[in-house]
């Protein structure tokens, strides 16, 4: 692990307001190259979540007044109990499933959108696609993932969900309005009327390093840079992650030695966190990197 | 006894809707309005919603658009992350900005956070987003009952009316607590229809509140109209027109986004 310099800085919790569930470990049917924690359906390093497992924290989240639920992975479609698990959330709060959509069923969807209708709460489908074309897409996410993705975005939007497609910026910054409008054209083309599109930075970990690069010392946190910085940005601020290892500081740094905050109660995980990793840099420098842009707030006014 | 208020938000410079609103709370018999932020934006001439405050008593709090407006900063502090939302934001606060004068400047400035009574045993709190943030978003579809219960605690109040995302809605909580968002009197709520909408609630001691929300109609056309002459854009209008967001969408969650037609 890194050694914790005198100045790294510490963040404390202000609530847990979003709770992630690494449901399918670090399984996926897919391997894509810049994947931050390398999944593939051989790394088997982090495993599923039972259904017991996720109810009893979804059980503990209502005390503690958690808002939100987001479902991650590897391929969450992977656990065969990803719908009960989602139909159990929609009970008390939000849920969120970030995929791959290559391996949707329609009996699946059929629940969830029942689900979804006697829910108060909204249903969000994260889809992973990282380019707007096989050309830009399939030589991160492998071959044929682009058209095999669309048709889970087509199946999605004929169900009558509004998937958002969560796309990594594997281009310069400069071409996000050229990728963002390319993007609405080819989803549209599709039969996807009002797209919804969320662009992330990469995150120098796991297949990523290799891919391209990892961070450089010097690409930390330092206490100086944290003077006046609203700490919402940064998702330990007000999540955590449920693995089949106990409640982590995030869904980035799955694999930190450090990341492990309770085997017990999620209460216990509730404590600060220092943000030693590199990732903790990029996390830093885009802020709000893992919520859904409906809980976007730049974080003015904070009276807590 | 029986105490009538009346909550609206998210004013947008809708001077016309203000007037027709506050006629509508007095007619009901609202002993007091209360309009909890964003004065400006989106619409026509802000200076004109000022004088109709001031006349009628009604104490504001400061919405994130406020602030923005009252200090002069860069944007509007609405955290839209999408380049289209961002774009049309900032063509109404420069508007908004260069025709907002310096003394509602320094009115806006001077606005509270919060607002906290107590009407009939009940605790109060009036703010624009959340208890604890200026721009937090409550969506329905995003809150969870949990955290509403958990954000009461903290604030140890029995009744939150907040605004901001400018669409109504309402849950009861446990132990005779409320939530409320009042919506927005600047811009039909996304629902094809041309009026807008305020909350009304009753407190009576020992008795549970009661909370509607009000359709407001008024002079949509007109404001339309003011709006074209002030050259501001086409795709606002439209909304006014049509009672469909056009602009801002990407915010929006699943469940109220699929409710509109953009």
């Amino acid at each position: 692990m890194n050694p914790l310099a005198a100045d790294t800085p510490q963040v404390s919790i202000s609530h847990l307001d979003q709770l992630w569930f690494q449901v399918s470990g670090t399984l996926c049917n897919l391997t894509c190259h810049h994947c931050f924690i390398s999944c593939s359906p051989h790394n088997d390093s982090f495993g599923h979540l039972t259904l017991e497992q996720v109810r009893a924290r979804l059980r503990e989240a209502v005390a503690l007044g958690v808002n939100e639920y987001y479902f991650t992975g590897g391929e969450p479609f992977l656990n065969r109990d990803l719908v009960p698990m989602l139909e159990l959330a929609l009970r008390q709060g939000p849920a969120t499933v970030l995929t791959n959509a290559t391996v949707l069923k329609p009996e699946w969807l059929t629940r969830l959108k029942a689900a979804h209708d006697q829910s108060e709460y909204s249903l969000e489908f994260r889809v992973s696609i990282d380019g707007f074309s096989a050309e830009t897409n399939d030589p991160i996410r492998g071959e044929g993932t682009f058209v095999r993705a669309m048709r889970g975005v087509t199946q999605l939007v004929e169900f009558g969900f509004l998937p958002i497609i969560t796309a990594a910026r594997t281009w310069p910054e400069q071409e996000d309005a050229m990728v963002l409008a390319r993007f609405r054209e080819v989803l549209r083309a599709a039969g996807y009327a009002r797209p919804r599109i969320k662009l992330l930075p990469t995150i120098k970990l796991g297949a990523e390093v290799k891919r391209t690069e990892g961070y450089r010392d010097s690409q930390r946190v330092t206490a100086e840079m944290m003077e006046g910085f609203d700490t919402r940005q940064l998702i330990c601020d007000h999540a955590r992650l449920v693995t089949d290892r106990g409640v982590q500081v995030c869904p980035i740094l799955l694999e930190a030695e450090d990341a492990v905050l309770s085997e017990t109660t999620m209460a216990e995980s509730l404590k600060p966190y220092a943000l030693r990793h590199g990732a903790c840099y990029t996390c830093y420098q885009y802020g709000s990197i893992c919520a859904n842009p409906s809980g976007g707030s730049l974080g003015f006014g904070d009276r807590a | 006894m029986t105490t009538r208020l009346a909550f609206l938000g998210g004013v947008y410079s809708n001077y016309l809707a203000l007037g027709a609103t506050i006629a509508d709370a007095k007619r009901w018999g609202a002993d007091q309005i209360f309009c909890l932020g964003d004065l400006g934006a989106f619409g026509p001439y802000p200076d004109r919603v000022f004088p109709l405050l001031d006349q009628f008593g009604i104490p504001c709090v400061q919405g994130n658009y406020d602030d923005s407006i009252g200090h002069g900063l860069d944007d509007c502090q609405c955290g839209y992350t999408d380049p289209r939302d961002n774009h049309f934001a900032a063509i109404s606060y420069r508007y908004t900005l260069e025709n907002t004068s310096a003394e509602n400047r320094e009115f806006l400035r001077g606005l509270p956070s919060e607002i906290r009574l107590e009407v009939e045993g009940r605790r109060l709190l009036l703010c624009h987003g959340s208890p604890r943030r200026t721009n937090e978003f409550l969506w329905q579809s995003t809150t969870s009952t949990p955290f509403l219960e958990y954000l009461l605690e903290e604030a140890q109040v029995d009744l939150v009316i907040g605004t901001h995302t400018g669409l109504p809605w309402q849950r009861p909580l446990s132990g005779g607590r409320h939530f409320v968002n009042c919506g927005a009197i600047g811009r039909p709520a996304n629902d094809g229809q041309t009026c807008v909408w305020y909350a009304r609630v009753e407190l009576e001691q020992g008795r549970g509140p009661r909370i509607e929300f009000a359709p407001v109609t008024y002079d949509h056309r007109r404001l339309a109209n003011e709006m074209r002459d002030e050259g501001l854009p086409e795709e606002f209008i439209e909304t006014i027109l049509t009672g469909w967001w056009t602009t801002c969408l990407e915010v929006l969650p699943g469940k109220e986004r699929a409710a509109g037609v953009y």
